[in-house]
């Protein structure tokens, strides 16, 4: 007889009396639970009802700038954001795995990502209007897209790279293991692959998510080709309310943002960046857990367990169903002769498109106003990067000691980390009119105040990273620095700034993106009657959006790529690699 | 129990009934196998000429030190990575792909740490399509069979190092391979649960109802083949060639104060150390005519100055002469542990390999006995005798720079090892040279420095 049916045994004449136990302690909890879904449910429907209303492109929407409409509006936006999260982590989990499956995919795919991480986010709007509206004409429904799609272009890059990371990087071992005990390609995909790379995805997914409130913002009322369109939603009403120069309104709408994005980050990102922990590839228990009250609640009722149960056969169907896409094998030999002649037929028909795609684009370009249309926006995005170089010293030399000091104090980092989290979300573009206003009564030039609107957002970024860096600077250090009597400027040569220069420069490459994206927003803002603009290819673009004036908006998001990718490659990436082979602890 | 729980296991029939291969059948062949990885103008062999017969009923050792390639030559037999040339074949079926026949056991484990150990223990049976009642039940009584009763609803990071090697063993058992491959699976534990782990694992096979036919073990511990295998494959390093098979007669369970048990531990010692008459003569011998020696045939050991310092100052306060094995003992350290310093040493002309013996020279008597700088010294003259070494300071004397990019010597290097040996070789290298003070190694521009002052710098 084994001891295994001895001890099964002993379960079972266990088991009756504790879940009895269990089932009158958490009944509140789960109904709780339960009546929490439902009402999600409810909401989700009904606010979705409105995103097929009809309308035609004649008509301009009016918003109503009633403040009991800002619940709905609030829903709105929500519903807006997360369709968003969930066409990123599609995108992703298809771009990222193709990448990383096929050789002559990656060779492509992996290059275009970086291109397109690089491409103002805000560009991509006039492209995603026009064609999104001829896609769903006479529906609301091509707006929302259209909207959708901005968000998502602020959040897929970032998430998709990532996880192409993760499978890159996933240990050898644990291919072997796939391959050795043959699993299906499926397994290799839903046991291994996904749960290795799901802390990344999920703190990936959340930082972007974060960054995707001011493309909502950005993207909900918008004027392109002359035309005026808006959205039902917060950032529409808040650009109601700043048409009509209504400050009080204006208030409503910040302080409905805030409850939105502290309400997610606590209802949503909280419980998930908790409850992933579990894929945390290590052999020992975690030092640092991350805790969420509402997980707890959820792991404290019983509907967890029964999702479970009830999920079961769904996760056995489709494990099932993935054994049609095969075992997970790589075959021993290829043939050079054959593959060198598929790499050619590719890299040919590859090569082929984009040459006919950028010929076309010349031609275009000729026709409709010649190449001397990148002279202007060149020139512009001088006056623009010096307002990122601006936004980005200026940043540090007024955050980092502050990190600093927060990172070397637990108690302040515990009150502040979390708040630096929900202000680096909260969109910056928000808060405009009130800086506009500011302007306005001060007389102070957009084009120096359009380096504090950049500001707003990007600085976050800086503090943030500056408070992790100063973090993971071990106390053992700070001591030897103590005990041996090294303070003042020698400290920070010596230890801080070494120290927390891999996380700043994170930060700052962070920073520079967001400032370039903002410059779009900041350096033409709209106030009750007045406009003011500024001198930058931000501005540039605006205009082009707004006339739809296709062959200038063109250069001016190639240009602004250009300038982000060459600050990127010239300048951020070599500090990237100072601060990974010099400055790692 | 155990027995009775084994039967159960074999009851449960999981793949597609195949024929249970009679004893002395051949399970895996390698055949003229060699790998090579790309170097900078050819390729750079790790295996070459491996021929090599895994038979039913039998438990193969491959033994060799860090570098002979014989974790290498496991994948290959397994089908994880292809051969450069030769075939691997199973049951007289070259291989395509990874091996239908073998199930692995990992170093590190490889436990999917989201799952439960019951649900790690189920993971091949699931890829094969066995439905979920029928795996649970194989699963249960694989973990019971290996002892882990009672664990199956634990995750992976709750359990011991042994718990978790233990559900390695389950997982792999659990589909019947033909041939269980082991890749080092003991190195990662503690002596005393390593040699409980072994035991178990041998009374297993021992019983004759081993849910596997033949296995495959690849280890760097003398003892562990000894008392495992029937047959001892010695590989040698650079490229890994079958230097010697030992057939493995004893009965089991093997006794350890055996006089057969330790002579043929120390056989197996003396090949491994490479100084049987057959293979090259002493180092010192070489040293005398250092224009046959190159950067290319004498590749630097990775023993840092630390360690064989070290090693010279035990073997002079034991009289400047120990048994290797012995010292090894002693001392609790592994054969890869010791055999780089000994290499070292041997370059170095500080100690040499009498049979089983490390024996000091002159020069090494004085350099343990020495103080701080004086010691510094003879390894200077010492280092500079060693190719590589004398490579970078000739090289930096006759540049008027007396500086030289890494990349330069890389370069040279790159035509007979590998990128990652190369990082190697100049790793300890500039260990060597930088406390012989010789010369320095800026890391930031990845410059060496002919420079007296360097010294300084470095402390």
């Amino acid at each position: 007889m084994s001891s295994f049916r001895r001890s099964s045994a002993v379960a079972r004449t266990a088991l009756p009396p504790r879940v009895a136990g269990r089932l009158t302690r958490t009944t509140w909890v789960d109904l709780v639970v339960a009546a929490g879904v439902l009402v999600l449910f409810y909401i989700t429907l009904r606010v979705g009802q409105g995103t097929t209303v009809r309308f035609s492109t004649g008509q301009s929407v009016v918003i109503d700038t009633d403040p009991s409409r800002l619940p709905y509006d609030a829903a709105r936006s929500l519903l807006r954001m997360f369709v968003a999260l969930a066409a990123s982590i599609v995108f992703t989990l298809g771009y990222a795995t193709a990448a990383a499956r096929s050789r002559r995919l990656e060779r492509i795919l992996i290059p275009a990502l970086d291109i397109l991480q690089s491409v103002p986010v805000l560009g991509f709007l006039t492209v995603a209007v026009t064609g999104f509206i001829a896609l769903f004409p006479g529906s609301l429904l091509g707006l929302e897209c259209a909207s959708i799609f901005a968000i998502f272009t602020s959040q897929a890059w970032n998430m998709t790279f990532g996880f192409y990371h993760s499978l890159t990087s996933l240990p050898r071992e644990l291919d072997e293991l796939s391959r050795s005990f043959r699993f299906t390609r499926w397994m290799r995909f839903w046991k291994v692959e996904l749960p290795a790379g799901a802390i990344g995805l999920v703190w990936n997914g959340m930082m972007s998510f974060g960054g995707g409130w001011f493309f909502l913002v950005a993207s909900e009322a918008i004027s392109v080709n002359n035309r005026n369109y808006a959205l039902p939603g917060v950032g529409s009403y808040a650009g109601a309310a700043i048409a009509a120069g209504d400050l009080g309104k204006v208030g409503w709408a910040i302080v409905t943002m805030a409850v939105m994005v502290i309400g997610v980050n606590f209802l949503f990102w909280r419980p998930l960046t908790a409850w992933v922990e579990k894929f945390k590839n290590e052999q020992s228990e975690a030092g640092e857990i991350q805790r969420s009250y509402v997980l707890d609640l959820l792991r404290r009722s019983s509907w967890p367990r029964l999702l479970g149960r009830l999920l079961r056969p769904v996760g056995r169907g489709l494990g099932r169903a993935g054994r049609v896409l095969g075992v997970d094998d790589r075959p021993l030999t290829v043939d050079p002769r054959q593959q060198r002649t598929g790499d050619i037929a590719f890299a040919v028909v590859a090569g082929g498109l984009i040459l006919w795609g950028l010929l076309d684009l010349v031609g275009y370009l000729r026709a409709r106003t010649g190449l001397g249309v990148f002279g202007e926006p060149l020139l512009l995005g001088l006056a623009t990067l010096a307002r990122v170089v601006v936004v980005v010293v200026g940043a540090t030399a007024v955050w980092v000691p502050i990190g600093v000091r927060i990172g070397f104090s637990p108690k302040l980092t515990r009150i502040a980390q979390p708040l630096v989290q929900i202000l680096a979300s909260f969109p910056a573009n928000f808060l405009f009119p009130l800086a506009v206003w500011f302007f306005l009564k001060t007389g102070l030039s957009i084009n120096i105040g359009g380096v504090l609107l950049m500001a707003l957002g990007a600085q976050w970024y800086i503090l943030f990273n500056t408070i992790a860096g100063a973090m993971s600077i071990p106390t053992d250090l700070r001591e030897a620095m103590d005990d041996l009597g090294v303070r003042g400027w020698q400290r920070w040569k010596r230890l801080i700034l070494p120290g927390i220069f891999p996380s700043y420069v994170t930060g700052g490459i962070t920073a520079s993106g967001g400032a370039w994206n903002a410059s779009i927003v900041s350096e033409i803002v709209p106030f009750g009657a007045t406009t003011l603009t500024a001198t930058g290819l931000g501005a540039y673009i605006s205009h082009a959006t707004a006339d739809g004036d296709f062959p200038h908006l063109i250069a001016g998001v190639a240009v602004m790529s250009l300038y982000v990718v060459g600050l990127n490659r010239l300048f951020w990436r070599r500090l990237h690699r100072i601060a990974e082979t010099r400055c790692a602890i | 129990m155990v027995l009775s729980a084994l039967r159960n296991l074999r009851g449960v029939r999981t793949a597609a009934p195949v024929v249970r291969a009679a004893d002395g059948d051949v399970l895996l062949a390698a055949d003229g196998l060699t790998k090579s990885y790309a170097g900078a103008d050819r390729e750079l062999p790790v295996l070459t000429g491996i021929d090599l017969t895994v038979r039913a009923g039998e438990v193969v050792a491959l033994l060799g030190k860090s570098g002979s390639g014989k974790s290498t030559l496991l994948r290959c037999l397994a089908g994880l990575i292809p051969p450069s040339s030769g075939t691997v074949s199973y049951r007289g079926t070259p291989l395509t792909g990874a091996n239908p026949g073998t199930a692995m056991v990992f170093q590190t484990f490889a436990l999917l740490p989201w799952l439960t150990v019951q649900q790690n223990v189920e993971l091949g049976l699931e890829a094969r399509g066995v439905p979920a009642d029928k795996r649970a039940e194989a699963a249960l009584q694989a973990i019971d069979l290996i002892g882990l009763d009672g664990f199956e609803s634990a995750y992976p990071k709750e359990l011991s190092g042994g718990m978790r090697q233990r559900v390695g063993f389950a997982r792999a058992l659990v589909v019947e391979p033909d041939v269980l491959m082991m890749d080092e699976p003991f190195s990662a534990l503690d002596v005393l649960t390593a040699e409980n782990l072994r035991g178990e694992l041998m009374e297993l096979w021992e019983s004759g109802q081993f849910p596997t036919r033949a296995v495959v073990l690849v280890t760097h511990n003398i003892e562990e083949a000894v008392l495992m295998a029937d047959r001892i494959v010695v590989l040698g390093s650079r490229p890994g060639t079958i230097r010697e098979t030992f057939e493995v007669a004893l009965e089991r369970p093997r006794d350890r104060d055996s006089a057969a048990f330790e002579d043929l531990i120390d056989r197996v010692y003396r090949t491994m150390t490479g100084r049987t008459k057959e293979t090259r003569t002493p180092g010192r011998a070489e040293a005398a005519e250092p224009e046959r020696r190159t950067h290319a045939n004498t590749p630097l050991p990775t023993a840092s100055v630390d360690g064989l310092s070290g090693l010279a100052e035990i073997v002079d306060h034991r009289g400047g002469r120990c048994d290797l094995a012995d010292l090894a003992d002693d001392l609790g350290l592994e054969i890869d542990d010791v055999l780089p310093l000994v290499d070292a040493l041997d370059l170095l002309g500080l100690a040499s390999m009498s049979e089983d013996d490390l024996v000091l020279t002159g020069r090494g008597t004085a350099f343990a006995d020495a103080d701080v700088q004086r010691s510094k010294q003879i390894f200077a003259e010492a280092a500079l005798e060693v190719p590589l070494v004398r490579l970078i300071t000739t090289s930096l004397r006759q540049n008027p720079g007396r500086t030289l990019r890494a990349g330069f010597f890389r370069d040279l290097l790159a035509h007979h090892y590998t990128s990652e040996q190369v990082d190697q070789q100049l790793e300890t290298a500039t260990d060597w040279g930088r406390y012989a003070e010789l010369y320095a190694y800026d890391a930031d521009p990845q410059e060496y420095r002919l420079d007296a002052a360097a010294a300084g710098i470095e402390d």
